[in-house]
């Protein structure tokens, strides 16, 4: 109380200057800013978690038994849980961040930022702390619902890798989420440029079912986007015949290889201000 | 840009030396040049399109100049940093809020970017949203989404405070209540550069109003004396008593009156001789001069007239509209 009341009369006669917000302090902040817009939107919450939790639900109950005999005679479950996994990290990190910051953007809230002492830089580093967040979050709670309901088994040596893998995933999809962002015309096309690059991929790059023995075309056209990547190098830190540590390097690099790609285009087609708002003056404030 | 008559930059809050600023082949600023002292209150006003908006933004370090010189708080905001944006606070003509967010939650993340922000609720209190300081956003009028934003450009206590049409769509209380808190601002040594449409605001707000019109300043000057509003002619009239005519006025009157619906007007550069001898020559007649009025043109009016948006004959036209109340 007399805290406040000190910077009160502060700030009331200018005389106390303060000292600038450290970075992580701020950081943290910045987190909380997107978390509570997180929870409060009720789509991305329900995108990022209840959606692909359903599908986790359906497919597994839906294939029972059954057993993939490409991947070794594994469950189904085995195989569905990580790739829901990876489903639900793009979700949270490509997904949600794609859209959420084009729509910031368009709605002028970034130009506000803009004129704030907060650095860019800043801005973006807390968006991305929260998409990992939330694919963490998300990760967590497949693997969990795997383990509890579909007696997915978990191999402690594959652990590091299943980790580092998901970070890399998580990471890389930000950058694109950005870059996405980035070169997005405007707010409102932004989901639905989101799912159609996204949505369609999926299908080609073994997440709801191994393309183990698909045309060799298919194969190559999966193997050229980061998502088949990303769900077989997690795959593998779930399969029982995996030998050795689980690090697939090869995924890894071409998952880093679209992560430097979209930070490259995030960086050059960055924009604070509203896209509509260049042409002309077609932006005018609600009410007004 | 050294000043030749060598006084320190310590009162110069703004400094605005031919700025222009193309879109392409689209002259939007056409070099103008100003200057606002330290806990001054600047409104720069101007029809649509005038070049008003462009010329904050310059200043706010959004948007890269074509040509001249600025300098705002002693540093170019082109490219100014952290510095900067830490002295300044800006209240966008238009811009967005996170509309799943409460009031007081907005002002508490934006008061962290500052290093010596203003306290949180008493912002919110200042602001008059104090009532609604737990309702998110999309839940506010358009008119208490305004005061947010004036809220969010004043927690970080700045020294230069950027209004741009900061009343826009506002009730008249409530723009009544934002006028206190400008002037409560400027008390405090805060200097403001306001935009605005509304001629009542700079009359209020303002110790000097810029006026622009086509990309150039087309006048400056106190609010009282803008345009030469204070050398202008006034214009005194009242009912022409009942069975007298123009003749039976006093005869030294410095110009001709003139009659218009039962009502004498007369203009005068010396409205105190003209009343001097009306008023001794009615009470000597034991005459009560009704509806009597000494008019000068009103800011508005002579911002009609500078923008060249109003009636070229607009002093004859207040005139006329003064005159004809019937009833």
């Amino acid at each position: 109380m007399a805290d406040t009341a000190a910077s009160a009369a502060g700030s009331a006669t200018g005389v106390a200057r303060g000292r600038r917000p450290a970075v992580l302090p701020l950081l943290g902040r910045q987190f909380r800013y997107q978390n509570l817009l997180f929870w409060r939107n009720p789509f991305s919450a329900f995108f990022t978690i209840a959606f692909p939790l359903m599908f986790l639900l359906l497919f597994c109950s839906l294939q029972g038994g059954s057993r993939l005999t490409e991947r070794g005679d594994i469950r189904f479950a085995q195989f569905f849980t990580p790739s829901i996994l990876v489903f639900a990290a793009i979700s949270a990190t490509y997904v949600n961040l794609a859209t959420s910051v084009a729509i910031a953007r368009d709605d002028g809230i970034l130009k506000r930022l803009r004129g704030t002492p907060m650095p860019g830089w800043l801005y973006v580093a807390g968006r991305v702390l929260h998409a990992t967040f939330a694919a963490v979050l998300a990760s967590v709670i497949m693997v969990a619902a795997g383990i509890l309901l579909f007696h997915v088994k978990l191999f402690p040596h594959l652990l590091p890798a299943a980790v580092v893998t998901l970070l890399f995933g998580t990471l890389s999809f930000c950058a694109l989420g950005l870059a996405l962002a980035a070169v997005c015309p405007n707010g409102e096309a932004a989901p639905a440029m989101a799912n159609f690059t996204w949505l369609p991929v999926a299908f080609i790059s073994s997440i709801f079912y191994p393309l183990d023995n698909a045309p060799q075309w298919l194969q190559t056209l999966g193997g050229i986007f980061p998502v088949k990547h990303f769900a077989e190098a997690m795959q593998a830190t779930f399969s029982p015949f995996t030998t050795g540590s689980g690090f697939r390097w090869h995924d890894l690099g071409v998952i880093l290889l679209w992560a430097a790609g979209g930070t490259i285009v995030a960086v050059r087609k960055f924009q604070w201000e509203p896209r509509a708002a260049n042409g002309g003056r077609r932006r005018r404030r609600r009410g007004a | 840009m050294p000043q030749e008559d060598g006084e320190d930059m310590g009162g110069i809050a703004v400094e605005v030396s031919d700025l222009r600023k193309s879109y392409g082949a689209v002259e939007a600023v056409k070099g103008i040049s100003f200057e606002l002292a330290e806990g001054e209150c600047l409104a720069m006003v101007g029809p649509n399109g005038a070049g008003k908006t462009t010329t904050v933004e310059i200043l706010e370090g959004f948007r890269p100049r074509s040509g001249g010189d600025v300098r705002v708080l002693g540093l170019d905001p082109e490219t100014a940093g952290r510095d900067f944006r830490e002295r300044i606070g800006i209240v966008l003509q238009s811009s967005g809020l996170d509309r799943n967010l409460t009031v007081r939650e907005l002002v508490y993340f934006y008061s962290g970017y500052y290093p010596h922000p203003r306290n949180v609720d008493e912002t919110v209190e200042l602001v008059g949203l104090a009532e609604k300081r737990d309702t998110r956003v999309k839940a506010l009028s358009g008119g208490q989404q305004r005061r947010l934003d004036l809220a969010l450009g004043i927690v970080g206590d700045p020294d230069l405070i950027f209004l741009d049409e900061p009343t826009t769509g506002f009730d008249p209380s409530a723009r009544r209540h934002s006028w206190e808190l400008v002037d409560s601002l400027r008390d405090l040594g805060k200097s403001i550069l306001l935009t605005t449409h509304y001629m009542d605001e700079a009359q209020n707000l303002a110790d000097r109003v810029v006026v622009i019109a086509g990309g150039s300043i087309v006048a400056e000057g106190s609010p009282e004396s803008l345009g030469g509003r204070d050398l202008a002619e006034a214009v005194i009239s009242f009912r022409l008593p009942p069975g007298l005519s123009l003749a039976d006025l006093p005869g030294a009157l410095p110009s001709q009156p003139q009659l218009r619906d039962g009502h004498v007007l007369l203009r005068t550069a010396t409205p105190t001789v003209a009343l001097n001898l009306l008023t001794g020559w009615a009470v000597g007649r034991g005459e009560e001069l009704e509806a009597l009025t000494v008019m000068r043109p009103s800011l508005e009016d002579v911002y009609l007239q500078l923008t060249g948006e109003g009636d070229a004959a607009a002093p004859a036209a207040l005139a006329a509209k003064e005159v004809t109340p019937n009833g």
